[in-house]
């Protein structure tokens, strides 16, 4: 129990990310329909902005802004990873879009997003 | 003004690019020509930084954003290689957006407005990924890049969706990796600053979670410069893209994250540390594999687009091989690779969309009697064909002998044996092409474009394919200069040793 915790404490959240991350991209290997693949590639941009955010938590730590109260950088969390990942956001936003607008392009010129019909139907 | 030199390589044609869409609006030829001439005036500021440079001996140039220092702000540094790429960078850059001009000539202003503002910010995206000195802001370049190049792919016609959409799945797979890569580098030094980060890395070089984050890096770069066997995207991209673009995508758009992992790898953590030497002997295994599985599937092409495409895996190899020898000859084989085969394939990409523009055919076997047809690109296919297979006085000559140099100062016989394989499988998919334009009886095709003069295409295709076959030949005589003069200025401390 004793190491479970210790595990989980230290360990644990980024384990689950790291989870989260693979399970995206073994989405888009093995899903068949062109719109998954595109879920779980934002599956997978997400455990990456969770990563980001996990290693800026602190324990004990407050909002990046200054109090009056104290200077003291411990007494703050990290705001870069955050501002970060707002790019990072931005980033996968457009991507989504850009993937979004693709698709139903796919779409009109195939009648279909399912791979195996779209692969058919461009090889002929 | 002339301190401000370096942002503006990236600040003009950023500006332009985004403002391109206006302009064509009002008149639908206006954007266009306001991309040119921003990236135009990229081209010369990238030249005066360069000159900079050298006239200080190499001292690489730094330029704080909005005057922050680092590491706290963000910077753009040029030393001589990220100079020249640069330079190299907005040269083609210049050249294809000239190409680029007669095939949207006939469009609607939306369409003329979409493509040169894609064309604009990647040529941003390219520009920022090299010059710039902050690891996250590498990545928000790469993914300019990439979604710029992602666009211009799917703008190419109907097949180029589905290579467009493949594309962007798998890019963004290798963005993320680069990002967590990041991340994982950000947790060990708390730095995004390179240089700062280079300093601070040293003590956690023996780390596992730095295993992990140069893997990251090196599969992320691996994936968007198409290393052989996450090179998957590649052929159908180059295949799709549109006829004006391919050049530029073609050229350059590989070499940009191969020149970042040079970064990483030789600049940042030094190629002494056992966890780099291992990325290494990674690197010269993928890069061996994908010289052999590339020039074989070229052989087994009819498509030019096609072939050049699977030539490209293999010319990564090269690049790849050069940097896995470790040693001063390998590093500028390999740099001196990216400018030669950046030259080499636009001008390919050049002649063959040339061609397509004006025949509508791209199969290498209905090419017979082009040297009369299209004088100008039959000259330049048989100078990139020359350069490719490494004869001199052509470029390629040169970057193969700097690898064979490499490889036979560091011991490693065996990359000698595999460059002059593959030296030979390109001589005969080479001359396959050059048999079937100047001996092969005239093929009978149909004109698309109609076009009479003796240049064979219209004035602003012509004079890109002629000077990146002039640029070949000069790229050979200037080699020596290139490299005594630029590349072994901004060589790496830990090669000098």
């Amino acid at each position: 129990m004793e190491v479970l915790n210790e595990f989980l404490r230290t360990k644990g959240i980024y384990s689950l990310v790291m989870i989260l991350f693979f399970l995206g991209i073994y989405g888009m290997v093995l899903a068949k329909n062109y719109m998954k693949k595109l879920m779980a590639m934002n599956v997978m941009q997400v455990a990456v902005i969770y990563f980001y955010l996990c290693f800026a938590q602190k324990d004990g730590a407050m909002v990046p802004v200054l109090d009056g109260i104290t200077n003291n950088p411990n007494a703050y969390i990290n705001p870069l990873p955050h501002g970060l990942m707002l790019t990072a956001i931005v980033v996968s936003l457009g991507t989504t879009g850009v993937a979004l607008a693709l698709l139903m392009r796919i779409k009109e010129i195939y009648g279909s997003v399912e791979e195996v019909e779209v692969l058919r139907r461009a090889s002929k | 003004m002339m301190q401000h030199a370096p942002l503006f390589i990236v600040l003009l044609p950023v500006s332009a690019a985004l403002l391109c869409m206006l302009f064509s609006r009002i008149q639908k030829n206006l954007g266009s020509w306001i991309v040119i001439g921003s990236i135009v005036a990229a081209f010369m500021s990238a030249v005066t930084v360069l000159q900079q440079v050298i006239a200080d001996g190499g001292k690489p140039i730094h330029y704080w954003m909005g005057s922050w220092q680092p590491p706290l702000g963000i910077e753009f540094v040029i030393d001589p290689i990220s100079g020249v790429l640069a330079v190299l960078i907005t040269f083609i850059s210049l050249l294809g957006s000239l190409y680029s001009l007669p095939f949207v000539k006939d469009e609607g202003w939306l369409h003329i407005g979409g493509y040169y503002t894609l064309y604009g910010l990647m040529t941003v995206g390219m520009c920022g990924m090299v010059i710039t000195g902050d690891v996250f802001n590498l990545y928000v370049f790469l993914e300019v890049m990439s979604l710029s190049g992602y666009g211009l792919i799917a703008i190419g016609g109907k097949k180029s969706m589905l290579a467009a959409f493949r594309y962007l799945l798998i890019g963004t797979i290798g963005a993320s990796l680069y990002l967590l890569g990041v991340g994982y580098m950000y947790a060990l030094t708390g730095t995004l600053n390179m240089a700062d980060m280079a300093v601070r890395a040293a003590a956690f070089l023996n780390y596992p979670l730095f295993a992990l984050a140069l893997a990251c890096f090196v599969i992320g770069f691996g994936i968007k410069m198409a290393l052989f066997p996450l090179h998957g995207w590649q052929p159908d991209a180059y295949n799709y893209a549109h006829p004006g673009s391919a050049a530029f995508i073609a050229g350059c758009m590989s070499k940009v994250p191969a020149y970042a992992m040079i970064r990483f790898l030789f600049f940042m953590f030094g190629v002494d540390t056992p966890v780099v030497k291992a990325a290494l002997d990674v690197l010269g295994i993928l890069g061996v594999a994908g010289i052999l599985l590339g020039s074989i599937m070229a052989l087994a092409q009819y498509d030019f687009r096609r072939m050049l495409a699977y030539s490209s895996v293999a010319q990564i190899g090269y690049i790849a091989i050069g940097l896995a020898m470790g040693n001063l000859y390998g590093f500028i084989g390999a740099v001196l690779h990216i400018i030669n085969h950046a030259f080499m394939k636009s001008a390919l990409f050049f002649v063959i969309g040339g061609i397509q523009y004006r025949f509508g055919e791209v199969n290498i076997y209905r090419l017979g009697g082009m040297n009369k047809k299209v004088a100008i690109s039959s000259i330049t296919v048989t100078l990139a064909a020359l350069s490719m297979i490494g004869i001199p006085p052509t470029g390629g000559f040169f970057s193969k002998w700097y690898l064979l140099l490499g490889a036979y100062t560091g011991a490693q016989y065996f990359y000698i044996g595999v460059l002059v394989i593959s030296s030979l499988l390109n001589a005969i998919y080479f001359f396959r092409i050059l048999e079937q334009m100047f001996v092969q009886r005239e093929a009978s095709l149909t004109e698309v474009h109609r076009h009479k003069g003796k240049l064979g295409l219209p004035f602003p295709m012509a004079l890109p394919i002629a000077v990146t076959g002039i640029g070949i030949v000069a790229l050979g005589f200037y080699s020596v200069d290139i490299v005594t003069d630029i590349i072994k200025l901004g060589l790496p401390e830990v090669l000098l040793k």
